[in-house]
C-alpha cells in the first residue's frame, strides 16, 4: 500500500492525525517517521508542518531516527522494579549488545524502555512490537529474543 | 495451554461437551494460568500444558476434580476462598465469566438492557438523578461526583457535545481499565451510551493507550458487533437516539490521562494540560461541551441503572458509594486485581485479601493512588479507604494502585523512586511542576547519596506544598505526595539517612556496608575482580570472601558482580563515611 492510499484511509481532520502517525511510521522498515511522512500527514489533515513535527517529538512512541524491526520495550515501572527487571535488562543489553534507545547493528532489534504495560501481575514485563512478555527471567528473555531473530 | 487442553478433548471425543471460553482476567494473577470449570465453579491454579490430560480425564470423564491443582484442597469454589470472598464484585462481574470477543455472551448477562431501560423508560434528566443519588464518584482518581458532571454537560450551552471514554491508564501498577477493557468491553460502551443520552451527545470518542494492544483489539471487536446489532449508531432501539464511538490511540505519554491533555491528544497536537477553568464540561474537544470520564466509571454506569440508584447507595460509605477495584502489587501473597466495597480498611484489603507480606518479612507501608499517591505506615491500616479519609492522611485514592511495601523498603529511595517517575513524565508547561519536581528530585538525591542536610527536611516540604498548591493539573498537584507522605510518616528513616549517613533498609548503596554472607560464598573470586579498591578479599576456590570496610568506597559493584547473591548490604552502624 503507498503512504497516499494509507492517508486515504483517514478522514482530512487532524483528530486522525496521531493514528496516521502511527500507521506511516509501521510502514516504514526502520519503524520511524521521515521528514516526508510528517509533510504527508500535515497536508493530509490539513496543519501545518510545524505543527506534526510539535506532536512527534512529545510521543514517546515516535521517532525520527530509523530503528530496529521490532522494538524491544522493557518496563520501567516500580512494580517491574522490585519484581527484578535489571537483571532482565543487563541479559537485554549483553545479547543485543546495545544500550537503551539504540539499534543493533544488523537493524534487527531496538531497546528501549517504556512506563507501565498493565500487566503488574506477571512482573516483570517487556513488549516485543505488540506482544506482552511477562514473568521475565534472563532465560526466558533469552528465548524471546531468539524466537524474534528466528521470525516466528 | 488452550492447545493442550483442546488436544486432550480432542482425544476423548469430548468437543463438543466440554466448551473452552478464553475469558478477560480473573483476579489472582499470580497464581496464573488459571482455568474455571462450570457449572460447579471448580478454580484450578498455575495450570500447565502437562496437566489438561489428568484434568480431561479426572474431571471431565469422572466428575472428580483434580485436588492437586485447587488453590486451597479442599475449597474448590471461588467463593470459598477468602482472596474471592470478601470482594463484591459489580465493575469486574463478567471479566473472567464471559468471552470478551462475544456480544452475546455480554447480552445474556443482561447487557445493553440499561441502555434499552434509560432510552425507553426514563428522560435524560431521571437517567443524571439517578446518577445523582447513586453517589457514584470519578473512578479515574480525583472522584469528581459523576452526576453532577453529566448535568453540567447537560446544561452546557451547545447542539453539537461529545462523550470521552478516558483509557489512558498510566499510573504505574494500575491496570483495572485495562482488565475491564480486554474483559468486558461492552460495559464502557453501554456505560458510554447511556451517558451520551443523558447530556445529549451523538457523538463518542475512547482515547486507549497505544501499550494496550489487545484492549485496542477488543474494542474494534465489540465496535463492530454493537454497531451491527444497532446498540450503536442512528436511532438506537428505534428511538429518536443516535450515538457512535470512534477508537483513538495514544502515542507513550504519562500526561494524556489528564482530561485536558487527553483533549489536546484527541485534537492532534501535543498533549499537554489547558488551564482549567473553563472546564471540558464547557469547552471541551474542539471547544465544545464534552464529557470525560474514566472506563471504570462509565462500566459502573450500567449497574446503576439496571439495579437503581439505592441498591448502588447501600454499598460504600457515606461519601463514598459504591465498589472500588484495586490492583494489589509489591510484597503482598495474592496480587492481582480485586474489587472491594469503599469503606474496607486499609487492614483487609492488604490481609484478608491479599494474604499479607510474604513469610519472613515485615509489613511497613502501603502506597496508595499510584506514582502520585502517598504512603501509609502500619499504625493507620484500619483507615477506611474512601476518597475523603485516605486524602486526609496524605494518599489519594486516585486510579486505585496499591503497592504493599515490606522491611526491605527504604522509604526515602522509594519517595525519590516516585518522585523520579512524575519528574520525568511533567509535561514541562507549568514551572512549578516542571522545577518544583526537579528541586526536590535533586535533595531526594543527595540524601540518598549521604550529602543531605537536616535544613533539607524543611526545603523538600516547602517545595511540596507550593508544586501541589501552584501547578497546573493533577499530575503537579498530586507529584510531592510520596514524599510528603514519607517525610510525615517515616521521618526517622530521612533523618538516619542524613545524620548517621545510614540507610536502616539497607537499600542506598552509598549508607551500607558490604557483607559477604559465609555459608553462601564458593569463593569464584568475581567481587575482588570487580573491586576498584582492593576491599574484597580472598583467594579463587576458598571461601569465605571478606569486605575490608576501611578500603571500601560503597560503590556496590562487589554486590552486583556476586553470581550467588552472597553479598549483602546491612545499614551502617558508625556515621563514618
Amino acid at each position: 500500500m503507498t503512504k497516499d492510499t494509507l492517508a486515504a484511509r483517514y478522514p482530512r481532520s487532524a483528530e486522525t492525525l496521531l493514528s496516521l502517525l502511527h500507521d506511516l511510521q509501521r510502514a516504514n522498515p526502520g519503524n520511524h517517521l521521515t521528514p516526508e511522512d510528517l509533510a504527508l500527514a500535515a497536508s493530509h489533515v490539513g496543519v501545518p508542518t510545524s505543527l506534526v513535527h510539535d506532536a512527534v517529538t512529545f510521543y514517546s512512541m515516535f521517532s525520527l531516527t530509523p530503528r530496529g524491526r521490532h522494538i524491544v520495550r522493557l518496563c520501567e515501572s516500580p512494580n517491574c522494579h522490585l519484581a527484578g527487571a535489571w537483571s532482565a535488562l543487563d541479559e537485554l543489553r549483553r545479547l543485543l549488545d546495545v544500550g537503551v534507545g539504540e539499534t543493533t547493528p544488523d537493524g534487527e532489534f531496538t531497546l528501549e524502555l517504556t512506563s507501565c504495560l498493565g500487566a503488574c501481575g506477571v512482573a516483570p514485563v517487556m513488549m516485543v512490537d505488540d506482544e506482552v512478555v511477562g514473568n521475565l527471567t534472563p532465560d526466558r528473555v533469552r528465548e524471546t529474543l531468539a524466537r524474534y531473530r528466528e521470525g516466528r | 495451554m488452550k492447545r493442550a487442553l483442546l488436544e486432550a478433548l480432542g482425544r476423548h471425543d469430548l468437543l463438543t461437551e466440554v466448551q473452552l471460553v478464553e475469558t478477560g482476567c480473573m483476579g489472582p494473577c499470580e497464581l496464573g494460568p488459571v482455568l474455571l470449570v462450570y457449572p460447579e465453579g471448580t478454580f484450578y491454579v498455575r495450570v500447565r500444558p502437562e496437566d489438561a490430560a489428568e484434568i480431561v480425564s479426572e474431571h471431565f470423564l469422572k466428575g472428580r476434580p483434580v485436588r492437586r491443582l485447587l488453590w486451597t484442597e479442599g475449597a474448590p469454589q471461588p467463593q470459598e476462598i477468602p482472596f474471592f470472598a470478601r470482594q463484591k464484585k459489580l465493575v469486574l462481574r463478567n471479566c473472567g465469566t464471559i468471552d470478551p470477543a462475544k456480544i452475546e455472551e455480554y447480552i445474556a448477562t443482561d447487557g445493553y438492557v440499561a441502555l434499552g431501560k434509560a432510552l425507553t423508560e426514563m428522560t435524560p434528566e431521571a437517567v443524571i438523578a439517578e446518577m445523582k443519588r447513586s453517589g457514584l464518584r470519578g473512578r479515574g482518581g480525583a472522584g469528581f461526583p459523576t452526576g453532577t458532571k453529566w448535568a453540567l454537560v447537560r446544561g452546557a450551552a451547545g447542539d453539537e457535545k461529545y462523550v470521552i471514554g478516558n483509557a489512558d491508564e498510566g499510573d504505574p501498577g494500575a491496570f483495572m481499565d485495562r482488565a475491564i477493557l480486554e474483559g468486558d468491553p461492552h460495559s464502557v460502551l453501554e456505560g458510554m451510551a447511556i451517558a451520551a443520552y443523558a447530556v445529549g451527545a451523538s457523538r463518542g470518542y475512547i482515547y486507549v493507550r497505544a501499550e494496550y494492544p489487545l484492549a485496542v483489539k477488543r474494542l474494534e471487536v465489540a465496535l463492530a458487533q454493537a454497531r451491527k446489532l444497532g446498540v450503536l449508531g442512528s436511532r438506537i432501539f428505534e428511538t429518536e437516539f443516535s450515538f457512535d464511538i470512534e477508537l483513538r490511540m495514544g502515542a507513550g505519554a504519562f500526561v494524556c490521562g489528564e482530561e485536558t491533555a487527553l483533549i489536546a491528544s484527541i485534537e492532534g497536537l501535543r498533549g499537554e494540560p489547558r488551564p482549567r477553568p473553563p472546564y471540558p464540561a464547557t469547552h471541551g474537544l474542539w471547544g465544545k461541551p464534552t464529557l470525560i470520564n474514566n472506563v471504570e466509571t462509565f462500566a459502573t454506569v450500567r449497574r446503576i441503572v439496571l439495579d437503581g440508584a439505592e441498591a448502588f447507595a447501600t454499598i460504600g460509605t457515606e461519601k463514598s458509594k459504591g465498589t472500588k477495584v484495586f490492583a494489589l502489587a509489591g510484597k503482598v501473597r495474592n496480587t492481582g486485581l480485586v474489587e472491594v466495597p469503599m469503606g474496607i480498611t486499609l487492614r483487609e484489603l492488604v490481609f484478608d485479601i491479599g494474604g499479607g507480606v510474604p513469610a519472613g518479612r515485615e509489613f511497613k507501608a502501603v502506597q496508595i493512588g499510584g506514582p502520585s499517591g502517598g504512603c501509609l505506615p502500619a499504625s493507620l491500616l484500619d483507615v477506611p479507604v474512601d476518597y475523603d479519609s485516605l486524602s486526609t492522611h496524605g494518599a489519594i485514592m486516585g486510579s486505585g494502585g496499591v503497592i504493599v511495601l515490606d522491611d526491605a523498603a527504604c522509604m526515602v529511595n522509594v519517595a525519590r523512586f516516585f518522585l523520579e517517575f512524575t519528574a520525568d513524565e511533567s509535561c514541562g508547561r507549568c514551572v512549578p511542576c516542571r522545577v518544583g519536581t526537579q528541586m526536590m528530585l535533586g535533595i531526594l538525591n543527595r540524601i540518598v547519596q549521604g550529602d543531605g542536610t537536616e535544613d533539607d527536611l524543611a526545603r523538600l516540604a516547602e517545595i511540596g506544598e507550593m508544586v501541589k498548591s501552584a501547578s497546573l493539573c493533577g499530575l503537579g498537584q498530586t507529584a510531592p505526595n510520596p514524599v510528603l507522605s514519607t517525610l510525615r510518616y517515616f521521618p526517622d528513616e530521612y533523618r538516619a539517612h542524613i545524620h548517621d549517613r545510614s540507610c536502616p533498609a539497607g537499600v542506598c548503596p552509598n549508607l551500607v556496608r558490604y557483607r559477604v554472607i559465609a555459608e553462601a560464598c564458593r569463593g569464584c573470586d568475581a567481587c575482588r575482580r570487580a573491586c576498584p579498591t582492593g576491599a574484597a578479599q580472598g583467594v579463587a576456590g576458598k571461601p569465605p570472601y571478606r569486605i575490608a570496610d576501611d578500603l571500601c568506597i560503597w560503590c556496590g559493584a562487589c554486590f552486583d558482580a556476586c553470581p550467588f547473591d552472597a553479598v549483602t548490604r546491612l545499614p551502617r552502624q558508625t556515621g563514618k563515611r
